[in-house]
Parts: structure tokens; C-alpha cells; sequence
């Protein structure tokens, strides 16, 4: 392939991308005509050019479309569909130029015809006279040695075209540095004529002529340089800025020398050196921005929603090998918000939005990096499909999801292959490829952050170092060795000492940080690496004395403790050996001021290394819960609060502390004696005082303590002579009890202790404790299966139902009520307990749901164990509902809530 | 030298230069063409969490090597006293030192005398031999480089 080919195929992609641009700038403001001017003048001078290489397939659609354009120009209105067509004509025409580009300069064979019956029936469709599109077609042809056509020109359009130019090349600037990407005709144009080696002066003699009256031209100050080349002098520069920072170390060390004068000269000259040459790399962000214009565009039509695209600070500035890399990763941030982060018109009008949605890019710098942000004002991340996502492919449980905040559970659409799109479309699924553009970022040593907000958007921010050649670092020590860390993760250094603030404190043998109002998890980086030399890793972590380097990775933010902390330095990051690479601990290696070498922390590493930390502690935690769980059902009973206390003997007694409503003190002379027993004013009301054993007296003088049971508005005192203690204690009644009033003898705080019937002692109170209801809602009495393994709760919370106003019928196992439903007893509804043996309750409940009779039948859980992911399974085990065993309130309220549901469902 | 230079011009065809380097106690050899420099190691920076012979990375004039430490990959002692010399080679476009005891001399060697490992040999020092040179009184064994080196790096791998 000739030079000339090549430098045309470079260009016009070029000039295509700005076309793309420009024309749905030119769709949303149809009358600028300065736009449509550009545009125009790009699609003539990819005409004429083809016309003059031979490329007559280009020649014609370019044709075709200019054509079309040309009406436009004289004030044919402009439809979507117009603009449409002459998009798909640019496509075709980057189509042929990359087929054009493998071939060699062999222009592709292939029919164009339809594609240009199209264009020409658009442009006849339009009433604007013929001759006229002769004319225009000829205004912007500035060069005689072109492939011409006859035609005349007039001076004053002549003029119009290269004022309005003028505007273009000063829009255009800052794109000039590597390729003067608005105005490519002029060195095509000139091509042929000269050498192509310096193309843009001698292009257009007319045009610098035109533009002189207000600025130089910038075309006249740029050349084209291989990037090679560019890549070569940045190395050199690295190594100069390595051998200075050498230098520099050594003067250091000698107070009076006399290099220090010319090397300081030198180290500036260096310093600008480098700044020069990182300034010929850098390119305007707007650069990879470029197709997305279109895309958007493409995306609205496709899917049929109004798309707006704002773009903010696309003048800003970075390396052009980072942005080589976040081009994708950006376009795909991009159609992902456009598919799926924004609502359809229907959906953003019922959420009170503009039908029109935006999607926002914007750009800028902030310390050593840049900043991406992608944000759309759709409807956010929908976190409970993303929780059921991340249950459904088993990357957390239930439980561990459920403690997450959303923040966290965001998080997860960068997991691998992980999408929560309800159908995949042709455009993306959200989420499809989210792994791949943090494995991007990542790789440049970047990160990728978002914040989400149910109804009102997603924003991703990336963050990016300015270049990649070098970085700054802070150096830091572990186990007497130097390490680097990029200071694009480093968020903050906090001193630790014992007295300062900043202390480090320890939940079990994990050490925290309290830092403002965040617990910052620690490690120290001796650990991490493996290097501790102490006898106990637990230890490294000295409590009086280290740095904390607060490191931020995407929203994981951490402290690694190390030893010492000696100064930020600037280094040129090389690659490890082949053989050290599969150390993700490390990005790279360099050579310090010193001479020394130097390992680089890379950041992404030590997060990883920091989440999976964490993660196996976790996956500990939840083994033991899940032991301590099966063990609590293996005994049938579990741990609950039991209030202690003394009454008419020396020996405890104890009563679950849940059924207890209140512990009062009252005076001796506040206890009254009436109609033969004992009451004290409480609450407005007389309560009566019950005694433990019959017979016991209250005290003579000073203040008497008791238990308030309170029920339905009725309250009654237990008279104790002393609140001994609350204890968590496993309730294993060893000893059953014939006495009335005592339910057995347990073993609590290592004492016999005898717990008290409650069910005995109300009705001593009010007689009809458990009639009253009764006999007020007969006609409505349900009957209640209680299904539990353990004496202890039946015969607790039976008095219980039954002061509810419910028939209770008590069964000590599965079995036992699966038989009596068997037989035909006839129940209103089951509660059951869940931690039994043989037949636990969700397989109980499986059973009766399975059972057409009883499929309708409301069955209550009852269990000790009350966690989200418990109630799930509930849930699923076919329970209408999940009760803690010692919320008696709540078992009183779900039963109601099942029989005034089953009534309106009767009704 | 005259010996040496006339064997050199004799058998330059069939025959090889070998630097002989001496690892706890036993003489090696490596082909001359594969030897950069040879060096005294200083102030090696470990490389945390890599491969226990891997003694770590260094500065070479500017070029970050990475040091392996002949003596475990060979499963010897440490060395007591006196400080360890190291030979520079390129393998795969990349820098190493190999650190070892001292460097000898440069011996010129027909290739046709070299004989293969004995059968006996300690599996781990056979997997890096290339073979032995019967020398007056003693005996070299050829250190074979690409094996050397390529051994470490799939180990690493299987490791992770």
C-alpha cells in the first residue's frame, strides 16, 4: 500500500469520527448551518479525494450523501430518518475503508446501489431544484490539482466557507497535538502534489491566507510524529528522571558539594524535560469520547427512548495510552446506561421525570489522577435483584447478604459474569461484561467506584492515574523492608499511639481503627506479605507505636500498618521478572534514588487479599453459628433470658424474663388488703398481689419487689423477696415438678433452680384470666394445635394461647400431630415448633402443605432461632408466618392475623 | 594457556567454553555464551511471598535483576561465612543472577566428552543438569539454564 493510500485511510477515519459527531450535533439543531457546513465540507473532501485515488464505490456514496446534504443546505428540513441514511452511509463508507485498509489499498468489490437509490430518492424527494446541488457541491474544493468537476464558485461563498473554517480549527485545537484531526483535507489535498512528510503548511495556501486575518493557523505549527517515536523518548525520559533521582540521593549525602548547584539546575531541566515530553503524549479525553455521540443516538432510536448525552470537560488532558484503554470500558459504561439505567418515556413520566433521559460524562482532575464519571438519572441499581442474583449463584448466603449495606451489594455487579438483566437485549445486559471494565481500569491502575440511588440514577466514578509511565509513591517500611505504594490508593496516614486518638482497638483478635465515624479493618503489611519475623502474627500490630496507611480500592477502604512511613517519591514503574509475576501482591519493581530496588504494592492485591480475609473469617462465623444452631436443635432447647430470683425459700427460682412486662418496687404502705387479699394501685387500676408459695407474706417495712405479668389491660404482681440476676442460660428442665406452681428444675448458673408455671399463678389472680375471652367470642373459638418437643414451652405458652381466647391442643412431637390430624381432629390452625427431633417443622409443614386437606390450613412457626434466612426457609416450608418463641405479643398477633385472613378470604 | 588455546583452535567447532562455578563443594559449568557478567550481589531486596529461592531482586547498573539462590535450589546449606559471588545470565529476555559460591576459571571442553547424568543422581539436581564433564581429578556437572530457570517458572504456577 503507497504512503498516499495510507495517509488517506488515516484521515478520512478520522474525519468520519468527526462526522458522526457532528451530525447528531446537527440532528438536534437542525439550522446551524455551521455544523452542517463542517459536515459538508468532511464528506466533499472524502469525495474528491476518492475520485483522485480511484476508489469509485467510496466516490459514489459519498456522492450520494453529499448530495443529500446539499438540499439540506438549502433549507430542506431535516428528518431523522435523513440523518439516519447518511449515517448508515458513513458507516458503509468506514466499512470499505477497513476492508480497503486489509487489502492493501485493493478497494473491496461490492454493490452499493441500494444504499444510493436510497440517498438519491431522499434527495429528489426533496423539492429543492436541481441545479442548485451543482453548485454547492464545488464550494469547499479548494485545490485545482483535484480530480475536478466543472462548476463555479463564488467569491463571497468562497469566503463564507473559510470564515466559518476558521471557527472549526479553533474548536479543534486541542486535537491538533498528535494529528490535526478537523482539518484533514489539507493534507490529502496536498498529498499528491508534495512529499507527505510535511503536508500542512503547504496544503492550502488559500485557506492560511483566509485565516491569517485573525489568528495564525494551527495547522502551520503541527507535524505528525510515529508514536513510537514518542514512546521511545518517554522511556529515555525515565530513565534520565531515575539517574537524577540518583544523583540527587547521593549529593544528599554530601553537605557541601559542589555538584549541588548545577545538578539542582539539572534536576529542573529534567523535571521540564519530563513534563514536556508527558505533554506530547497527553490528548484531550474528548478523544475517546468521540463515537459516543453516535452511539447514544443509535441506542435512543433502537430502543425507542430519548437519549441525551451530555459531555463535561472533555478537554481534559491524559496520557494517550490510558486512554487507549478506558475507550471501551467507557463505551460500554456508557451503552450499559443507556439500556438499562434508563427508564423508558412511559416510566420516567410516571416517576415524575423529563421523558427525555441524560446520560452525563464528565471529566477532571484531581490530584495526580483524572476522573471519570458516567451517570445517567434512570431509575438505579435494583439491589434486591442483585441480592437474589448473588444468592442464585452463591457468591454470599442469604444471610450475609441481608447484612450488607447497598453499597456493598452494588459492588457485585462487577463480579465475574454476573447480570441481573432481566432479558438480554441486542444492546447489553447490565452487569454483562461490568468484570471486564474493572479488569480494565484495574490493569491501568485505576478504579472504579459507584454510587446508585433507587429512582433517581447511577453514577460510576473511575479513577485513573494521569499517565502510566510514573507514579507517585509513598515509601514505606514492614519487617525492615522498603515497599512503594501508589498514592493514587492512599487516602490518608494516621499515627498510632496509645494516648493519641487514633488507637487501635481489637474485636477478638481483630484489629479496628476508629476513624471519625468509620471502624477501619487493619492489617499489618508484614502479614500480608508474609514476612512477620515475630513469633505470633496476632502481635504485629504494635498498639503504641506505627503507621496506619489508610488505602482506598474502589469502596473497600482498609489500613495497612507498617512500621515506618519515609517519603513520597516519583518512580518509574518496570515490570517484574516473568518469574515473579503471579505475585498479585506487586504491580512492579523499580530502582530508588538509593539504587536500590524497590517493590511496588499493588493496591488491587492487597484489597483482594484484605476481602478474602475477611470473607474466611466470615465463612468461620457462619460455621460456628450454623454448629451452635444444629447443636441448639439437637437439645431442643436454646439459650433465652431467665430472671433469677427469691421467693418464700433460698433456693432460685426463675421465670423466662420475656413473659415478664415490667420489675417494680413498691412501698410496704402501698400494698392494700381488700376482699381478702392483697392489691397495690398501679397504673390507675388495683392489682392483685399472688403469692409464690400460699401463706408467704409481703414485707413489713421498706419497699417490696415484684414481677408485673401484664395481659390485655389486667395486671397481676408476683410477690418475690429478692431479684437475684438475668441470665442467658440453656433451659434443660431435668427434674418435672408435681407441685402446682412449678414446672421442674433446671440447671441455671450452675444451681437447681425451679421455674415457675405461670399458667398457675394467673387465674389466681383474676380468676377467669383464661375464661373471659372465652366466654365473650364462644361462637368464634378456633381451635389451635400446638406443636412443640419441649414440656417447658408447652406448658408456657399454652396458658398463653389460651388466654388468647383459642382451644389449644398440645402435641410433643411432629409425629404425634401429624397422627391426630390423621385420625380427623379438625384445627383451625397449627403452630409449630421448628427445633424438634425426628420431624423438624419445616418438614412438618412440608407435610401438611402437601396434603390437600391441610393445604389451606394457617400453620405458624415458632422457633428460638429467628434469622432472615430462617424465616426464608419458613417461608418456603409453606409457614404463613414466623415467630419468635418468646415474643408472645407476636404469636398473639399472627394468629389473628391468619384467622382475619382466612375470614376475608371466607367472606 | 597455550593448552588451552590450542585446543580452542583446534576443536572451536565441537567443543564449548564453560565458566566453572563452584556450589558447596561441586564444580559447575555454564556455557560461556550464556554468561553476562559476573558480580558480587549487593543490598538484594527480598521479594515477599515468591518462591524460597528466589533470593530476591537487585540493581545492575540500572537493570532490575532477579537473584536466585543456587544453594537452596540446589537443596544445600546456606553458606556460613565469606560472601556469595553471582553469575549474570539472560534467559527469555530477562535478567538473573545466579548466586553462588565462587567463580573459577574458564575451561574449554569438547562436546563430544560430556556424559550424560548418572542415573543415581538426586532427582532435584538431575532435573537441572545437562550432563557431566569428567575433569583431572574432579568432576564438572554442566548447569543447563533453560531447564533451570523454566523449572521455576511453572513451579510458582502449580503453587497458586
Amino acid at each position: 500500500m503507497d504512503d498516499l493510500l495510507r495517509e488517506f485511510i488515516t484521515e478520512t477515519n478520522e474525519s468520519l469520527d468527526v462526522v458522526d459527531v457532528e451530525l447528531v450535533k446537527f440532528e438536534q439543531e437542525p439550522n446551524n448551518a455551521t455544523i452542517l457546513n463542517n459536515i459538508f465540507r468532511l464528506v466533499h473532501t472524502i469525495k474528491g479525494t476518492c475520485g483522485f485515488l480511484g476508489l469509485p464505490r467510496l466516490e459514489g456514496i459519498a456522492h450520494a450523501a453529499e448530495t443529500l446534504m446539499g438540499k439540506f443546505r438549502e433549507g430542506v428540513p431535516v428528518t431523522p430518518d435523513a440523518v439516519s441514511l447518511i449515517l448508515s452511509s458513513i458507516d458503509r463508507i468506514k466499512d470499505i475503508i477497513n476492508e480497503l485498509e486489509q487489502l492493501e489499498g485493493e478497494e473491496p468489490a461490492g454493490d452499493d446501489s441500494d444504499l444510493i437509490a436510497e440517498l438519491v430518492l431522499m434527495s429528489t424527494s426533496a423539492d429543492a431544484p436541481a441545479p442548485v446541488e451543482e453548485v454547492v457541491e464545488e464550494v469547499a474544493e479548494p485545490e485545482p490539482e483535484r480530480a475536478l468537476r466543472p462548476g463555479e464558485v463564488s467569491l463571497d461563498e468562497l469566503e463564507r466557507a473559510f470564515r466559518e473554517t476558521e471557527v472549526e480549527v479553533e474548536t479543534a485545537e486541542p486535537e491538533i497535538v498528535e494529528a490535526p484531526v478537523a482539518q484533514p483535507e489539507p493534507a490529502v489535498a496536498a498529498a499528491p502534489a508534495k512529499e507527505a512528510s510535511k503536508p500542512v503548511e503547504a496544503a492550502q495556501p488559500e485557506k492560511a491566507e483566509a485565516s491569517e486575518k485573525k489568528s495564525p493557523s494551527v495547522s502551520n505549527q503541527s507535524i505528525r510524529v510515529a508514536v513510537d517515536t514518542l514512546e521511545h523518548l518517554m522511556t529515555m525520559v525515565s530513565e534520565l528522571v531515575l539517574t537524577r533521582n540518583q544523583l540527587l540521593e547521593i549529593v544528599r549525602r554530601h553537605e557541601d558539594s559542589e555538584f549541588k548547584v548545577p545538578l539542582q539546575r539539572l534536576s529542573n531541566v529534567t523535571a521540564e524535560l519530563q513534563e514536556g515530553v508527558m505533554a506530547t503524549r497527553m490528548q484531550p479525553i474528548g478523544n475517546a469520547w468521540q463515537k459516543l455521540p453516535r452511539i447514544v443516538r443509535d441506542l435512543g432510536q433502537e430502543l425507542d427512548k430519548p437519549i441525551e448525552l451530555e459531555m463535561i470537560g472533555a478537554e481534559t488532558e491524559l496520557d494517550r495510552q490510558v486512554l487507549e484503554m478506558i475507550k471501551d470500558p467507557l463505551t460500554h459504561m456508557v451503552r450499559n446506561s443507556a439500556d438499562h439505567g434508563l427508564e423508558m418515556p412511559a416510566e420516567r413520566r410516571a416517576a415524575g421525570k423529563h421523558d427525555k433521559g441524560t446520560i452525563t460524562l464528565a471529566a477532571y482532575h484531581e490530584g495526580g489522577h483524572i476522573i471519570i464519571e458516567v451517570r445517567d438519572d434512570g431509575k438505579g441499581l435494583d439491589v434486591e435483584r442483585i441480592k437474589s442474583k448473588v444468592i442464585e449463584r452463591g457468591l454470599a448466603t442469604e444471610a450475609e447478604v441481608e447484612k450488607m449495606s447497598d453499597a456493598q451489594i452494588h459492588k457485585y455487579i462487577f463480579a465475574a459474569g454476573f447480570s441481573t438483566a432481566a432479558q438480554v437485549t441486542s444492546v447489553s445486559g447490565r452487569g454483562v461484561g461490568m468484570d471486564v471494565v474493572r479488569n480494565n481500569i484495574e490493569l491501568i491502575g485505576g478504579t472504579v467506584d459507584l454510587r446508585s440511588t433507587q429512582g433517581k440514577g447511577t453514577s460510576f466514578i473511575i479513577k485513573i492515574p494521569l499517565t502510566l509511565a510514573i507514579v507517585s509513591t509513598l515509601i514505606v517500611e514492614a519487617a525492615g523492608d522498603r515497599f512503594a505504594i501508589p498514592q493514587l490508593s492512599v487516602v490518608e496516614l494516621v499515627r498510632v499511639q496509645m494516648n493519641s486518638d487514633h488507637r487501635i482497638e481489637r474485636i477478638k483478635d481483630t484489629p479496628v481503627l476508629r476513624l471519625r465515624n468509620k471502624l477501619l479493618p487493619l492489617v499489618h503489611l508484614s502479614q500480608l506479605l508474609g514476612i512477620y519475623e515475630g513469633e505470633d502474627v496476632e502481635k504485629a500490630i504494635d498498639d503504641d507505636n506505627g503507621f496506619i496507611v489508610v488505602m482506598q480500592v474502589g469502596s473497600q477502604t482498609f489500613g495497612v500498618v507498617v512500621d515506618g512511613v519515609f517519603h513520597t517519591e516519583e518512580i518509574v514503574v518496570k515490570p517484574m521478572s516473568t518469574m515473579l509475576r503471579n505475585l498479585t501482591m506487586f504491580s512492579g519493581n523499580t530502582i530508588l534514588g538509593d539504587g536500590s530496588v524497590i517493590m511496588i504494592i499493588d493496591p488491587n492485591g492487597v484489597a483482594s487479599a484484605m476481602a478474602s480475609h475477611a470473607s474466611s473469617s466470615v465463612s468461620e462465623q457462619i460455621e460456628e453459628e450454623a454448629e451452635e444452631a444444629n447443636r441448639k436443635a439437637m437439645n431442643h432447647n436454646s439459650t433465652i433470658s431467665l430472671l433469677l430470683f427469691r421467693a418464700g425459700a433460698p433456693e432460685p427460682k426463675a421465670v423466662p424474663l420475656s413473659l415478664v412486662t415490667r420489675l417494680e418496687e413498691f412501698e410496704v404502705s402501698k400494698i392494700e388488703r381488700s376482699n381478702g387479699r392483697d392489691l397495690v394501685q398501679y397504673r390507675g387500676a388495683l392489682m392483685p398481689l399472688v403469692y409464690v408459695n400460699s401463706g408467704d407474706q409481703h414485707k413489713l417495712e421498706g419497699t417490696q419487689p415484684m414481677l408485673v405479668f401484664s395481659d390485655s389491660g389486667r395486671s397481676m404482681g408476683l410477690v418475690v423477696d429478692e431479684i437475684v440476676d438475668i441470665v442467658e442460660d440453656r433451659m434443660n428442665i431435668e427434674v418435672g415438678s408435681d407441685r402446682p406452681g412449678i414446672l421442674g428444675s433446671a440447671i441455671v448458673k450452675e444451681r437447681a433452680t425451679e421455674i415457675l408455671d405461670l399458667g398457675f399463678y394467673l387465674p389466681q389472680a383474676f380468676e377467669d384470666w383464661f375464661m373471659r375471652k372465652e366466654m365473650d367470642i364462644q361462637a368464634l373459638t378456633k381451635t389451635v394445635l400446638f406443636v412443640d418437643d419441649s414440656s417447658f414451652f408447652r406448658n408456657m405458652l399454652s396458658p398463653v394461647l389460651k388466654a388468647a381466647g383459642y382451644d389449644v391442643t398440645t402435641c410433643n412431637s411432629a409425629g404425634e400431630a401429624l397422627e391426630l390430624l390423621e385420625n380427623g381432629a379438625k384445627f383451625h390452625a397449627v403452630v409449630s415448633d421448628i427445633e424438634m427431633p425426628q420431624i423438624n417443622g419445616f418438614e412438618f409443614c412440608e407435610a401438611l402443605r402437601r396434603d390437600p386437606r391441610f393445604r389451606n390450613m394457617p400453620v405458624l412457626a415458632l422457633s428460638a432461632m429467628v434469622t432472615p434466612a430462617s424465616i426464608e426457609r419458613g417461608r418456603q416450608a409453606g409457614f404463613d408466618d414466623y415467630v419468635a418463641k418468646f415474643d408472645r405479643p407476636g404469636l398473639i398477633a399472627a394468629l389473628k392475623d391468619v384467622f382475619s385472613g382466612e375470614m376475608g378470604v371466607a367472606a | 594457556m597455550t593448552a588451552l588455546d590450542m585446543s580452542v583452535t583446534n576443536t572451536s567447532s565441537d567443543s564449548i567454553q564453560y565458566v566453572t562455578v563452584l556450589i558447596g563443594g561441586q564444580l559447575f559449568g555454564l556455557p560461556i555464551s550464556q554468561v553476562h557478567d559476573v558480580f558480587v550481589p549487593e543490598s538484594v531486596t527480598r521479594v515477599p511471598l515468591s518462591a524460597p529461592e528466589v533470593a530476591g531482586v537487585l540493581n545492575l547498573r540500572g537493570r532490575i535483576v532477579t537473584a536466585i539462590n543456587m544453594r537452596r535450589r540446589l537443596h544445600l546449606p546456606p553458606l556460613k561465612e565469606g560472601h556469595m559471588m553471582a553469575v549474570g545470565i539472560e534467559y527469555k529476555h530477562e535478567s538473573y543472577g545466579l548466586m553462588i559460591d565462587s567463580v573459577g576459571e574458564v575451561l574449554n571442553l569438547p562436546a563430544s566428552s560430556a556424559e550424560p547424568n548418572p542415573s543415581n543422581l538426586d532427582k532435584r539436581w538431575a532435573e537441572i543438569s545437562g550432563g557431566v564433564h569428567r575433569l583431572d581429578g574432579k568432576l564438572m556437572v554442566i548447569l543447563d539454564v533453560a531447564r533451570l530457570l523454566g523449572a521455576m517458572f511453572t513451579e510458582p504456577m502449580v503453587a497458586a
